[in-house]
């Protein structure tokens, strides 16, 4: 029997230009004009001309029944590697990985990674009800409450197999919102108390208004390319380190307690030759509270169990002892759709190019990146995580 | 444990009747397995014939061994409750409408998880509970027509059918207003005796030809619940009379009036019988539906005993003709293709179709045919469990299971049986 070949490295890729289109809660463009509107950022951001993006990946929702593809013929792109991503939360890890890879084979030199989505009034539910085949036989009939009663359930048995309190929770949201507070692209500009926290209305017990994220419409996107061709053009970037990817992991557990972020670690880590108390800053994926205290746990930053401990012992904001998504994450700078995948990527690109204004980690010189996406039944089955350095040299 | 559902107070006219908001409908083919089981009152799901997993969400292919050999099994439901929520938001008007609504996720001790609404009995999941929740899951169909998994408690109360969920799935008689149309028979005395025992507030009794005088029929009109009404189903200007008279406000039409001789084809010249059969048999069910099924689909969201239901006695002879009765046979192969159309139109509202299939009646015109025969009063009871269980086809009495059971097996081969004389 063949061995298994080993993982080959991410070494020489670099990941530059993080560009967001503002967020709206509402618009009456199509997704076409946010992810329109991402390409035109990089362009104009990176002075690559629009003809030299020969690779292009893309994740979307409200881009059906267009793909990549069509947007290629919509945008006059005309790249020799296409790919479309269609992870939602896990697709900035996801599209960063393939694009990566095709930095590195040659099969594309500049990859343009793009994530955005429209939300019309009634989109979100029409979203909902069609979302995948599991979704609408077995799910969405049961109260039409999208994933938030999924993640109420996941929510209710983690608080009661590790004693975990709202308040444990409510820790996460607050200071992710005094992250937000500095970030200009987040739609929420308002204090969060812990007490305004506890005291919002319910949605699905365990569930309240502050544990979730507010669905909008806007863009994302970054580009792939060798870390030589981002030097010669003088962008400053971040390097992949290390990067994991898993599907349906632990299907056999009867609800989730651990995503597959924890089958991976070891090869993570591994991959960067870094611990994970060598990571300066963490932007988890925050769809709901539960799943960024599962992530401190199944990334290694504590054991099993421990999440709840690890919040009270920690301040998660930018200059805190464990500073967690410093942009505010999607529950406090919106959920532009399939953008949410991205925003963690975008976000840590900033931090690792002293870009991030006020809300910088200071001294950033590792972040993990972490997605987690496509609730398709009872969890969400796509799970990844990537470990980003500062670029050496120019920056 | 459940309250008992309390009699609702009188209706404020002043206010707008309420109009149906379904809850979602749209299933996939594969998924609706789980709804041909539930309308008869069954909860199957898919089990691997190859390797015998137990599959849920209903699926193309076994998640363990790639067989795509699935065949739909009766389920126990036995399982351990993991966790519940209860929904104070909902996407979906029908849920909005009636929150909080509960939930829960449950392992079942067959292997999969399954997402359920709640019975109100069950208990919620205690913090540091270390003893999982018992439950049983069994199979309904919702307002839509379509099956929803509902978590029962392990242990019944005496008044868990009053559910609040529950009755949204269901067509309970209590404190309802029904239509038996015709009261003249064993089984429309029968029918109105366990109606009014299983606590209606009114039963409308329709009686075809007042002159002819028979037996049983003053027991029946000297109880409090029962008004006899004047109702011919070969009139059609009768019908609509009646419905004038008390289309909106009947919550049930329970639609037992037929015509039944003993003939096939060659032992009878002519064909007055025959279209005697189908005035009632057939025409009768259209006249019945094109006036009173408006009626109850306007009023199918109006309040806790709004209309829901709607019950056509056929025969388990319009499954396959039985040649010693081919013209009835006929007839009621008419009503039940009829009635499918019936269902489809009153699905949007949310109103449900029962049709009951009984084999050989204990009545007159049977009187020739060997027992097992059914008797008038386990018929009624069979409707009225029916209403309760909220199912969409019984298939009441031996005669009819084992006729059922030869049908699905293979309708070519129960054709030749019945025409060697149906044993």
């Amino acid at each position: 029997m063949a061995t298994v070949k080993r993982r080959q490295s991410y070494e020489g890729v670099a990941v530059a230009v993080p560009v967001t289109v503002p967020y709206e809660r509402y618009s009456t463009r199509t997704a076409h004009w946010f992810l329109g509107r991402a390409v035109d950022a990089l362009v104009q951001a990176s002075g690559i001309a629009k003809e030299q993006i020969d690779g292009f990946c893309v994740s979307s929702f409200s881009l059906a029944p267009d793909t990549a593809v069509g947007l290629t013929q919509h945008l006059g792109l005309s790249p020799r590697w296409l790919d479309h991503v269609p992870t939602g939360g896990a697709s900035g890890v996801m599209c960063l990985r393939r694009a990566a890879r095709a930095v590195q084979a040659g099969d594309a030199d500049v990859v343009a990674c793009v994530a955005g989505d429209t939300n019309h009034v009634d989109s979100f539910r029409q979203t909902l009800g069609a979302f995948s085949n599991f979704a609408r036989d077995a799910t969405y009939p049961y109260g039409a409450g999208g994933p938030n009663s999924v993640f109420a359930f996941i929510t209710a048995n983690y608080m009661r197999t590790f004693g975990a309190t709202r308040e444990d929770f409510g820790r996460i949201a607050v200071d992710q919102r005094t992250n937000a507070l500095k970030n200009p692209h987040a739609m929420f500009k308002k204090a969060l108390t812990l007490d305004a926290y506890m005291a919002a209305r319910p949605i699905s017990d365990p569930i309240h208004l502050f544990d979730c994220v507010m669905p909008c419409a806007g863009g994302e996107a970054f580009l792939v390319m060798s870390e030589e061709r981002a030097r010669d053009l003088g962008l400053p970037h971040a390097v992949v380190r290390g990067a994991i990817e898993r599907h349906n992991a632990y299907a056999e557990d009867p609800i989730m307690v651990r995503g597959g972020w924890r089958m991976d670690r070891d090869d993570l880590y591994a991959q960067a030759a870094v611990q994970p108390s060598d990571i300066d800053f963490v932007q988890t994926y925050d769809d709901y509270p539960v799943i960024v205290m599962m992530q401190f746990e199944d990334l290694g930053f504590c054991e099993k169990g421990e999440g709840p401990a690890f919040t009270r012992a920690n301040t998660m904001t930018h200059d805190g002892s464990f500073p967690n998504n410093t942009s505010g994450g999607q529950l406090s700078a919106g959920q532009a759709g399939a953008a949410g995948g991205f925003l963690g990527m975008t976000e840590t690109i900033r931090q690792l190019t002293d870009a991030a204004g006020d809300r910088a980690v200071p001294d950033a010189r590792l972040g993990l990146v972490a997605g987690f996406g496509m609730v398709t039944y009872d969890r969400c089955l796509c799970t990844g995580a990537v470990i980003l350095g500062r670029g050496e040299g120019r920056s | 444990m459940t309250m008992p559902f309390m009699h609702p107070s009188r209706k404020n006219p002043v206010l707008r009747t309420r109009q149906m908001n379904l809850p979602p409908w749209a299933r996939g083919r594969v998924a609706l397995g789980l709804t041909a089981a539930a309308a008869e009152g069954r909860f199957e799901l898919q089990v691997c014939q190859d390797c015998g997993t137990t599959q849920y969400p209903p699926r193309e292919v076994c998640h363990k061994c790639l067989s795509v050999s699935l065949r739909w099994r009766e389920q126990s439901g036995t399982g351990a409750l993991l966790a519940t929520t209860t929904l104070h938001h909902s996407n979906d008007l029908y849920f909005r409408e009636r929150l909080p609504w509960r939930l829960g996720l449950v392992h079942l001790d067959a292997g999969p998880t399954l997402m359920v609404h709640l019975h109100g009995d069950v208990a919620e999941v205690g913090a540091g509970d270390q003893v999982p929740t018992r439950v049983r899951v069994g199979a309904r169909l919702d307002r839509a027509g379509q099956a929803v998994l509902i978590g029962f408690p392990n242990e019944g109360s005496a008044h868990m059918a009053d559910d609040k969920m529950l009755r949204e799935m269901t067509s309970d008689p209590k404190f309802r207003k029904v239509l038996v149309t015709d009261g003249k028979t064993e089984v429309g005395q029968a029918l109105v005796r366990a109606l009014v025992k299983a606590g209606a507030d009114i039963v409308w009794v329709g009686h075809a030809e007042p002159w002819k005088k028979l037996g049983g029929l003053d027991d029946i009109a000297s109880l409090p619940q029962v008004t006899l009404v004047p109702l011919d189903l070969t009139n059609g200007r009768a019908v609509t009379a009646l419905a004038g008279a008390i289309g909106g406000k009947v919550d049930i039409v329970i639609n037992n009036a037929e015509v039944h001789r003993a003939f096939g084809i060659g032992a009878r010249r002519g064909t007055d019988a025959a279209k005697a059969e189908m005035d009632i048999n057939y025409f009768g069910l259209l006249r019945l539906a094109q006036e009173f099924g408006p009626a109850l689909k306007g009023r199918s969201a109006d309040g806790q005993t709004g209309a829901t239901a709607w019950v056509n006695l056929l025969s388990v002879y319009a499954l396959s003709n039985f040649p010693p009765h081919g013209t009835f046979s006929a007839s009621k192969a008419a009503a039940l293709s009829l009635s499918q159309c019936l269902r489809a139109e009153m699905r949007p509202a949310g109103i449900r179709v029962i049709n009951v299939f009984p084999g050989p009646i204990d009545d007159d015109w049977n009187q020739q045919m060997p027992a097992p025969k059914l008797a008038p009063d386990t018929l009624a009871h069979a409707i009225v469990k029916a209403l309760r269980d909220g199912v969409e086809d019984i298939y009441p009495g031996d005669v009819a299971q084992e006729w059922l059971e030869r049908w699905r097996d293979n309708p070519k081969i129960l054709e030749r049986e019945l025409a060697a004389g149906g044993s």
